[in-house]
């Protein structure tokens, strides 16, 4: 329920929905999309990334002396929690074909396409199989597969999404394996949102020009990875799951090749040594290392692991510089603060409105700009409304929808949404949500080609945790696509490469020589990284936590 | 403001999910003001916020959680979770990162829910009762309690869902399982010892695959991209100037 002070902006809200649903309904724009100036403009006054101290010039490793977001910065400059000195790498623990760095949407993928053709993977989870970003994707997946559109139309939108930055051949294998995905994911039993006639129902998402968001509800995300998990847990014989144990480092051989990684086990705080032809990185993102202060949509386990491991070992990071903010995270009631509200809303026709109950932005633009745009409205306009805790936002119109789409349209399509906000009394047919921009996506990550190969011979990277697909701004739609194309491709050219690679000597040398020139560098830092969780507990508590030595399991 | 017929729209039962909740400063520092509870964590007892989920109270109370959080936002079922409330003989289920904690609440966490999964090619299944009755014959030992059904904290039609697998009904059993975040909850109450996500996932994969209606639009745009009928104008955008692409991008029409 909303405190009694919000109830004459909700009036307001109320009064322009029949005048604002009019202007809907004749399919004219209900605001006038940005042109390019105005789009740079916003971005440039109001985009976090813009702020000064947002970016910071990185001192060591493949991308020294690059601006990267402050925050990447500093976990980049970290030490690392093993002493390689202590490996024995003569006898690995485990060996295998290829070793699969993350449980998510881009890693099952890759371990199916690896295990169809007879390679055997392991996968390698901080959490459980599954816990991943993946899983939380509501609104849909972008692929061009309607008469009026093209994969090359939504080609030409992912780049203007991603200011043109974006690299073209990855674009390009993102765009035109769309419809492969989406026929590939049919075959594996994922339940598509169809019309009558099986034609697959799409919607619009920020800056696209034609409708083609494919969805499953508001659980997209939830279903996909839910059947390519089960998928992998058909094939048992060719795919090794090991959870809760992440991969804490990269392991290289004599010849400079990517050749498998250290396994920690987050209980028994054990550490083993796998040794693999070809090691995939599909990490997922870093929205828990929450940048520049902000709430996260993200998974529990989204600090930013890959990128480390891999900076560590010599690969090239792309777009570091680049955060995505949700422009709609949600900001009441506190529990569910930061929590993603789905773009789909706006996708069927949802309206962000200021404390007047007025339209400030058209409310399709791509992520980045409608944040830009949102956060202008309340920091310079001054027209958000203010939550009992000191949180600003601006409405978010739902129940719009339902006079747009037709009675019972939110239940159906967003049960996810609607069950979110009646747990605090808020029914989203009726009322609209508040909410503000949310940290969302690395935008950037380690650099790939179209093959998913890093600049490491036998090591590659798919999903979030790669970099140039998105240029320094996805879409709506397109992470999902991404770790579907991507995960397909990298479980294809580990495959192939697998067949025909001969490890050398196996080393961590690497990270002794990181060690070396943080010290070169005169980086003075107690950081550890990768991060693995973070960490929630009260200062109160930490001030109590006061074990001087530590031995054994117990701090 | 409309809690009431908000109600009947989530399907049934609003009823540890409190409705109303008047929210607060953020749960991480005490202030003076701000109302506490004791609750028992595994049976250690705790002050915390009045207004914090179980997962929030958790932290709150100095738990680093490595098994019971997942994504934080109800998608994942990573953290369900059991707990009892005082004078109330019942076991109440929940998830940690979405249920606010009660005064006098007695709680713990399943860091793990044991539960048989059949291994399949879902290419050989056929998508009938006799699939159900072959990969989970527990099914039919199903006594309809209803017990799943009240576990849920989807509020989900469970044990509707189980009748209908048991009918071989699959297009029912995926609509009313679409929702499952297979947190388990269900599972671990069941007297048939009946593993209900399971079968929900088996249900839904049966139906995309074999059931839905395929679209012939997307078959013609396979053939398309097959045929390379876009490789001419991808190559021209890929190397065009990025002044000429902008220009191109900015004139493009939008579907109304």
């Amino acid at each position: 329920m909303y405190p009694e002070y919000m109830i004459p902006s909700l009036e307001k809200v109320a009064q322009s929905r029949n005048k604002r649903f009019e202007l809907a309904k004749s399919g004219k724009p209900v605001f006038p999309p940005m042109s390019a100036e105005e789009r740079e403009d916003v971005l440039t006054k109001f985009h976090p990334d813009y702020k000064s101290e947002s970016r910071r010039k990185i001192r060591l490793g493949p991308n020294k002396g690059e601006l990267i977001t402050t925050e990447v910065a500093d976990m980049l400059e970290s030490h690392a929690r093993i002493k390689p000195e202590l490996f024995d790498l003569s006898s690995p623990d485990y060996e295998t074909d290829i070793l699969i760095i993350g449980g998510g949407g881009a890693g099952t993928a890759a371990a199916i396409i690896a295990a169809q053709k007879g390679v055997q993977s392991i996968i390698s989870t901080k959490l459980r199989l599954g816990d991943a970003n993946s899983m939380m994707s509501q609104g849909g997946m972008q692929a061009a597969i309607t008469p009026q559109d093209s994969p090359t139309r939504h080609y030409l939108d992912a780049m203007g999404g991603g200011h043109f930055d974006n690299k073209p051949e990855l674009v390009r294998a993102l765009t035109e394996d769309g419809p492969d995905v989406v026929k590939w994911l049919e075959d594996l039993g994922v339940v598509w949102d169809k019309n009558e006639d099986g034609s697959m129902q799409v919607l619009h998402g920020g800056g696209t020009s034609r409708k083609r968001m494919a969805s499953c509800r508001d659980y997209t995300g939830a279903i996909i990875l839910r059947t390519l998990m089960d998928e992998v847990r058909n094939l048992p014989d060719k795919i090794t799951v090991l959870e809760f144990m992440p991969i804490v480092e990269l392991i290289m051989d004599s010849k400079g090749r990517c050749a498998g990684g250290v396994l920690y086990n987050i209980e028994t705080e054990e550490y083993f040594t796998v040794k693999a032809k070809a090691t995939i990185i599909a990490t997922g993102g870093y929205g828990r290392l929450h940048i520049r202060g902000f709430d996260t949509t993200n998974h529990y386990g989204a600090t930013g692991d890959g990128l480390v491991m891999a900076y560590r070992a010599g690969a090239k990071l792309m777009y570091m510089d680049s955060v995505q903010y949700h422009p709609t995270g949600s900001v009441f009631p506190e529990q569910i603060a930061g929590f993603l509200i789905t773009e789909k809303i706006r996708g069927a026709g949802g309206q962000p409105l200021n404390i007047d109950g007025e339209l400030f932005v058209f409310p399709r633009e791509p992520r980045d700009v409608e944040s830009s745009a949102i956060i202008r409205e309340c920091v310079q306009h001054k027209k958000g409304i203010t939550t009992p805790s000191g949180r600003v936002g601006v409405w978010l119109d739902s129940p719009l929808i339902e006079m747009l789409q037709g009675e019972g349209y939110i239940q159906k399509q967003f049960p996810a949404m609607l069950r979110q906000f009646i747990r605090y009394g808020i029914d989203i047919t009726e009322e609209p949500m508040l909410v503000f921009p949310s940290l969302h996506y690395q935008n950037g990550g380690i650099e790939i080609n179209a093959e998913c190969e890093s600049n490491i011979p036998g090591l590659y990277v798919a999903g979030e945790a790669s970099g140039g697909v998105h240029g320094r701004n996805r879409l709506m739609g397109n992470s999902v696509l991404d770790y579907n194309v991507f995960g397909i491709r990298a479980g294809k050219s580990a495959t192939r490469y697998v067949k025909t690679v001969k490890l050398g000597k196996l080393t961590l040398e690497h990270v002794k020589d990181y060690e070396q020139a943080l010290k070169k560098s005169k980086i003075k830092t107690d950081r550890i990284a990768p991060v693995l969780l973070p960490s929630y507990t009260p200062e109160d508590v930490r001030k109590r936590q006061l074990t001087a030595c530590y031995e054994g399991t117990l701090r | 403001m409309a809690t009431k017929k908000a109600a009947k729209k989530t399907p049934k039962k609003q009823t540890k999910p409190k409705a109303k909740v008047k929210p607060k400063a953020k749960a991480k520092k005490v202030k003076p003001e701000e109302k506490m509870f004791t609750i028992f964590i595994m049976g250690k007892a705790h002050k915390v916020p009045a207004d914090a989920t179980i997962m929030g109270a958790i932290e709150y109370a100095g738990y680093l959680i490595k098994r019971g959080a997942g994504c934080r936002e109800g998608f994942c079922g990573a953290c369900a979770t059991v707990y009892r409330l005082p004078g109330d003989y019942k076991i109440y289920t929940g998830l940690a990162c979405t249920t606010l904690v009660e005064d006098g609440m007695w709680l713990t966490q399943l860091p793990v829910i044991p539960g048989q999964r059949a291994i399949y090619d879902l290419d050989k299944l056929v998508p009938n009762v006799a699939t159900i009755q072959k990969l989970y014959p527990e099914v039919f030992r199903c006594v309809a309690c209803n017990t799943c059904t009240k576990a849920c904290p989807q509020d989900l039609e469970v044990m509707d869902y189980i009748q209908a697998a048991k009918r071989g009904d699959l297009e029912q059993l995926m609509d009313l399982s679409f929702d499952c975040i297979c947190c388990g909850l269900c599972a671990i109450r069941c007297p048939a010892e009946i593993v209900q996500y399971n079968v929900g996932l088996l249900g839904k994969r049966l139906y995309g695959k074999y059931l839905s209606k395929k679209s012939p639009e997307l078959k013609k745009r396979l053939k398309e991209v097959k045929s390379k009928k876009f490789d001419k104008e991808y190559k021209e955008m890929m190397t065009m100037k990025k002044d000429k692409l902008k220009k191109k991008y900015y004139a493009r029409d939008l579907e109304s």
